[in-house]
This record gives C-alpha cells, structure tokens and sequence, in this order.
C-alpha cells in the first residue's frame, strides 16, 4: 500500500535558507548543506528544495550548487526555482535532482510541462502553484508570490495534470509560515479536480494539520518547512502521528 | 567488482554512484559502448520516457553492446526504474517500442493494469518478495517499502522471472530478473537502508 509521505521544504535564497511568513519578512534560518545531510541522516520521505530568488532575479537554477547538496541527498530530492527551459531539467537531473518543481514559467509557457513530460516522464514534473484569496477567490501567483495571475489555482492544476505534470505542489500563500493549518478547502478542490498526487503546503503548525491535510483533503503528501525549522517537531514524530491516525506512513 | 554505470543522457547517474560509494563500490560513467571489457556489471539507470531513452541508447550503439554484454561477454546488468522497463520486449509510453528484449513483458501506463488510484505512483510501497529466498533479497524483511516514482509498469506472463512485486491498484512486478539480468521498478539508490542492501547484494551476492 503506498504511504503517505512527510516532506520538509528548504526555501534556498542567496547563500542560505530562509523561510518567511506569507512568502515575506524572510528570517534567514541556516547554510543549506547542513540541513540536507541533517534531514537526510534523518532518514525523511523526500526533501523539497527551492531556489526562491532565481526567478524574481532572472537567473538561471544553480546547477552546480544542486550537485554538491545532492551528492549530501539519498532521499528522494524535489528542485525548483527559475526552471523555464528543458534544458534546466537536463542540468537538474545531471546534478541529481529526482524531480523537477517548475512554477511561474508556466504561466507563460504551460507547454514546457508537456516537452519535459515527454522527455523525462509525468513523475519528473513536478508543477508548482501558489495560491491565495482574492475577494473570495483563489488567483494563483508567480515570481514567488509577487505576481498576481488571472489563473484560478483548481482550473490551472487540472490544465497542467491534463499537459502531463506528475504531481502538483500546491500552496497556500496565506497560510505560509503561519503555522495555523492548511488550506483545506484549496487543497479539496485542488485533489478532487486531479487525478495526479497533490502535495499539500502551506501552514503546517502541528501534526493534527498534516493529519488533516492528508486524511480530511486528500493530499498525498504534507510538505513542511517552518513547523521544523522553528519548533521542535521531527517528521519522525509526524509519521508516528499520522500512523496512530490510521494515515499509511513508512517506518523506518 | 568493476561497475559501469552507462550514461545515455537520460538519467540521474549521481545517486546511483553516491550510493554504490556508500557502499565502497568504485564505478565509473561510461558514455562510450565501445569498451565495456573491463566492467563486470552494468547498471543502467533511468528517469526519463521510454521512446526517448531506447532512441538515445540505439543512437549511441548500446543496444548491440549491451547485447553482447549481457549475452557472449557473460556481464551482468542491473536496469533501474526505466532501466527496468527498457529490458523488456515493448513499452506503449508515448507510442510504441520495442526494448532490449531481455526479459518478458510488455510495459503499460498503471491505468491499463487496473489501477484507479493518483497516477504516477509516487511514494514509498511495499515490496512483496515472490522468490524470498533469491540472494538479491537477502537480508531484507519482506513488506519493506522501498520508492517508487513511475506511471508504467511490466505486464508479464513470466511469473519465474518475477522476482519480487508491489500493489498499487493491481499487483506489478518491482524487481524482475532472469540469467544475468535483474530490473528494479523502483530506485533502490533512492529507498534509504533496504535499497542499499538490495544493492550490496546486487554487488556480492547476486551469482549466475
């Protein structure tokens, strides 16, 4: 039976990581490489990386720093950040990257998720939404939150599940950093609207949330970042939770 | 043991080589088929589509080398997620081809195999031993999880060649193997302390 996974997102700005509230008022929270061998000793389900400026700046994804964290990295490792090309994939796989998260070129190019599915296979493709509520409704947005889009997240998500995207990494910009609980109701119409895994992020503050984000919403998935960052929370400690909720988690 | 890992643009050859390190196995990135005498095992790897990845491999001149490989020159190969699936006779993923044919089955999408479930399947499921005793497994528990991330799997008739299966939605092999080939569906350099033990018997303990 397959598990529901637990997966730490490491926000990657400049040198270090960082992780803001709202996808703002960033708080730098340490080097990147220690923390990859620190959740790969730990044995996680998978592990999110995200180079939040590539795009805002207009660069390229560091390939090469990519390749020093991986050879740190056994866990399954998502990378996103300034992908627009196929060629990013070619370079972020080389360097070894599992998967590859693309998120605001797609609102330009939505076609690069149907070339890289193509090309590297669904699983590869990782498409990448953030979403938060305008007067009521959901508008999805790029460059890190900064820009708006005229996209709902539910109709776009079905769009790019339909061009070939593997999974959808779905979050919820309100709720990041808050640490007040998921988007349910984003992450309900996003899963019902699919039929492609969902990974739910965005507000994790506690077990109970990735319980409910995964058995009450249906992700298949619960990505975290400031619950471990800043708490003392383990994703062990989550799968235990999820376990004794009745949620199929990977013991060790 | 000497392993080369073959580079055909189409894969993440680190992992395989980080882990195989890990292990204190050395191996080497061969791009060139021409030379493979001083390998005794082959791993092909694999994270890609399967049309791409068989055209890249025939461009290349790898699937006479692997052929004569695997066949005369009695080396072993190891195909690793859609390196698995390149083994078999034929894949419908984007069309239709034809594999390196060295084990039975034709690979289909999961849907065609009955499943309902979120597809790809991605995630860490169990592996269900079929031959528990076969040295590859040795070791290790039966139900372990190991990861998977994939949309196709092998449809075969061959039940002696399966070696080990999952269940998602209906039941696929997860590790096939028959003479000196073995194929992994999921990636064992990728599924933490069972992974590494199915590759260190993979390296030692693996005889055919």
């Amino acid at each position: 039976m397959l598990k529901t996974r637990v997966i730490p997102t490491l926000l990657w700005k400049d040198f270090g990581l960082v992780k803001g509230v709202g996808f703002d008022s960033w708080r730098r929270v340490g080097p990147v490489l220690p923390a990859i061998k620190v959740y790969n000793r730990r044995d996680v389900d998978e592990l999110i990386l995200v180079d939040i400026l590539a795009t805002p700046h207009g660069q390229e994804p560091d390939a090469d720093s990519v390749a020093d964290f991986a050879e740190h990295c056994f866990v399954p490792f998502t990378v996103g950040g300034g992908v627009r090309t196929l060629d990013h994939f070619a370079s972020l796989l080389r360097a070894g990257a599992d998967k590859i998260a693309v998120n605001s070129v797609l609102y330009e190019t939505p076609d690069l998720v149907d070339a890289a599915a193509r090309r590297y296979g669904a699983q590869c493709v990782v498409a990448s939404i953030d979403a938060k509520r305008q007067e009521g409704a959901w508008r999805a947005y790029a460059h890190s939150g900064t820009k708006e889009t005229d996209r709902d997240p539910v109709t776009f998500a079905k769009e790019l599940a339909d061009r070939g995207a593997g999974e959808i990494l779905l979050t919820s910009i309100e709720r990041d950093g808050s640490m007040e609980g998921y988007d349910l109701e984003l992450i309900t119409a996003v899963t019902e609207a699919v039929d492609i895994p969902v990974i739910a992020s965005g507000g994790a503050g506690g077990y109970e949330h990735m319980r409910q984000a995964v058995q009450d919403a249906g992700a298949a998935a619960a990505a975290a970042a400031s619950i471990f960052h800043f708490t003392e929370a383990t994703p062990a400690e989550a799968k235990v939770y999820l376990a004794e909720a009745g949620a199929p988690v990977r013991v060790g | 043991m000497s392993v080369a890992i073959i580079d055909y643009g189409a894969g993440n050859l680190r992992s395989v080589r980080g882990a195989l390190k890990s292990l204190g196995a050395d191996s080497e990135v061969v791009a060139d088929p021409s030379d493979l005498t001083r390998f005794d095992l082959l791993i092909l790897p694999g994270v890609g589509a399967f049309g791409e990845a068989i055209d890249r491999l025939r461009d290349a001149g790898w699937i006479e080398a692997l052929r004569a490989a695997v066949g005369a020159d009695g080396k072993r190969l190891l195909g690793v997620c859609l390196g698995m699936q390149l083994l078999a006779k034929t894949s419908a993923e984007y069309g239709r081809h034809e594999g390196l044919g060295f084990l039975e089955g034709d690979v289909v999408g999961l849907r065609d195999l009955g499943c309902d479930d979120r597809v790809p399947h991605v995630g860490w499921n169990a592996l269900s031993l079929d031959q528990p005793e076969h040295a590859v497994f040795n070791g290790l528990k039966d139900g372990v999880d190991v990861y998977f991330v994939h949309s196709y799997a092998l449809r075969t008739a061959a039940k002696s060649q399966v070696l080990a299966s999952a269940e998602y939605g209906s039941r696929f092999p997860a590790v096939i193997g028959g003479g000196r080939v073995i194929g992994m569906q999921f990636h064992p350099e990728k599924s933490s302390t069972p992974g590494l033990t199915l590759l260190k018997n993979v390296l030692e303990r693996w005889t055919c």
